[in-house]
């Protein structure tokens, strides 16, 4: 399983090369750097953890600088892991960049969706609004909560409440172009989260 | 810096010429037909420029034996080989939309000399 972190840049379009339009999302990955190794003996499980993002000095505290002193790297912004087969494939304060990926891979995008607020029923889970007129003032309330005879309402029925802001991946997209010298990725579709947000970025599962 | 304009800005094209709405214009269009690829010429009055940057695209009206037919095209799209300014018309106007409601000598727009 490889990835990569990135950050969202914004969306753009871009001509195919049959000049057909595709939108596009614009992603900065990388560069990364591989900051740990957990390894099935000391950790129970193999995976690489990767550090992406710059950070002034002052804003790490004393382990976290301790933690990127080991590795012997600069302290960086972001850390996450990746599952992988074989640990010793990596070496600690490796470069993880761009073109991990190539153009036509496909990918699944993690993000942080954008954050709502506190919607209604309409907005957050797709519900009917009532008349506007008529007399009805119920143009946009929650309606029935359920039935009368268990005289209360049941777990999980959908009602207002905060939407958004939550962990979101998008499966299989499409790395469209690879940009090496300025690492960035050109996705096809879009992905969750605001600009600047943090990204993940793996290789699809259910792609063969 | 920001990545994503100067994306755009790759694809942008440049060399065609100047041309607002009102003017007539001839524009060549690459078509694949059957595997092959051949020019096609679509001329009409411009109706309309919106958007900017890469995204800038213009409506193109013509009367095709009698029915009004316009198409959109994105300015920067590779698809368009050429566009040729036939005439340059003296409008009031951004977006000519009025058009739609005339025809025949109604729907003229004066030349602009210079």
């Amino acid at each position: 399983m490889k990835g990569i972190l990135g950050t969202k840049l914004g969306m753009t379009q871009i001509y195919n090369e049959n000049g057909r339009i595709l939108p596009v999302t614009v992603v900065q990955a990388g560069p990364c750097f591989v900051v740990q190794k957990k390894t099935q003996e000391s950790d129970g499980y193999n995976a690489i953890q990767v550090g992406f993002g710059e950070i002034r000095e002052n804003q790490t505290n004393k382990p976290e600088k301790g933690h990127f002193n080991k590795a012997e790297i600069k302290p960086l912004r972001y850390l996450r892991e990746f599952r992988v087969d074989n640990v010793d494939e990596y070496n600690v304060g490796q470069e993880i960049k761009a073109e991990l990926f190539e153009q036509g891979e496909q990918i699944d995008v993690t993000g942080t969706s954008k954050g709502k607020g506190f919607a209604g029923t309409i907005k957050k889970y797709n519900f009917q609004r009532g008349p506007m007129g008529h007399g009805s003032k119920s143009h946009r309330r929650v309606g029935s909560a359920g039935a009368k005879g268990p005289a209360r309402v049941f777990k999980g029925t959908k009602r207002p409440g905060r939407m958004g802001a939550e962990r979101v991946t998008v499966q299989n997209l499409e790395v469209v172009k690879v940009d090496n010298e300025r690492n960035l990725l050109i996705i096809r579709g879009a992905v969750p989260g605001p600009k600047g947000s943090l990204l993940v970025i793996k290789s699809s599962v259910k792609a063969q | 810096m920001d990545f994503v304009k100067l994306i755009e800005e790759e694809q942008m094209k440049t060399g065609f010429p100047e041309f607002k709405p009102g003017d007539t214009v001839n524009i060549h269009v690459k078509v694949v037909e059957g595997g092959r690829e051949r020019i096609q010429q679509f001329q009409g009055v411009v109706i309309r420029r919106r958007g900017g940057g890469m995204r800038e695209t213009f409506t193109v009206r013509r009367i095709s034996y009698n029915v009004g037919v316009e198409r959109t095209f994105p300015l920067h799209s590779p698809r368009i080989d050429k566009i040729e300014v036939v005439r340059k018309g003296k409008v009031r106007r951004a977006k000519l939309f009025y058009l739609r409601k005339l025809r025949g000598k109604a729907a003229r727009i004066k030349e602009q000399h210079r």
